[in-house]
């Protein structure tokens, strides 16, 4: 039940941390030059998007319970089955953003459950 | 078109940084976590117990700069490149990941996890195969 919750935790917070990141990069505009000075530039215009923060701070407890799930689970487990994210993102798109989730997009979410339950069931 | 292979050339070269440094973070943390041993947080007392032994663990900390590179990388990537194109390029990193961890960590992965990394791969090259925007734009 505690994985769980904290591949829940890694699959939501870590999908909506890289929604609110992409759309903090999107504000900030495209990176064409990549010269130390200027990277600095960017970093400290992304820090001024108050979607950079949000984000940031959902993949910090992305993180901390990924950390927490590896101290129980192999690596090879654990890593696929947060693929179950694309399903999280077509559902979330779905009912909370009103996108029309097309059958193809559904077949690619359905493959990945799919695949995941096989490496769930791959356990030795 | 000068600039479009530019475009191109920087685009794929971050996607690498992002297969390599993105599974290899992972598998570093995993490695660290499984010598702390299984997390648990019932008192504060363990709680800070585990955040000092995680934060003192070298792998980790290597762990900690693969999964930065990667972040900088996919930061980077994304200030020009459509998040529906940048998030199918990961499907790799499953493979990746569990290559890493049969040959790093020597995690016995079965057949059937083998399986299970192709599907998942392929999944993802279905879900990056579809019109990125369903909505109309504002």
């Amino acid at each position: 039940m505690r994985e769980v919750i904290f591949y829940l935790l890694i699959i939501g917070a870590g999908t909506g941390g890289e929604l609110c990141i992409s759309r903090a990069m999107k504000t900030v505009g495209e990176v064409k030059d990549f010269r130390p000075a200027a990277l600095v530039g960017v970093f400290a215009r992304a820090l001024r998007v108050s979607w950079m923060w949000l984000g940031v701070t959902l993949m910090g407890t992305a993180f901390f319970a990924l950390l927490a799930v590896l101290s129980m689970e192999n690596v090879s487990l654990v890593v696929p089955v947060t693929a179950l994210s694309y399903a999280g993102g077509a559902l979330g798109g779905k009912f909370f953003l009103g996108e029309r989730v097309t059958r193809r997009r559904w077949a690619g979410v359905l493959l990945v459950c799919v695949g995941v339950a096989l490496v769930i069931m791959g356990r030795r | 078109m000068k600039s479009s292979v530019s475009l191109h050339f920087k685009t794929y070269l971050l996607i690498l940084l992002m297969v390599i440094f993105g599974p290899l973070g992972n598998v570093l943390l995993g490695k660290g976590m499984k010598r702390i041993g299984t997390v648990s947080m019932g008192t504060l007392a363990e709680a800070l117990d585990v955040l000092s032994r995680v934060l003192t663990s070298g792998t980790i900390w290597l762990g900690i700069g693969s999964l930065i590179t990667f972040f900088v990388a996919y930061m980077l990537v994304l200030s020009w490149a459509d998040y529906s194109y940048v998030q199918p390029a990961s499907a790799v990193a499953y493979g990746m990941v569990a290559l890493l961890a049969h040959f790093m960590l020597r995690e016995v992965v079965t057949p059937m996890r083998w399986l299970g990394v192709l599907v998942i791969c392929l999944g993802v090259l279905v879900v990056g195969h579809t019109p990125p925007r369903t909505t109309e734009s504002s």
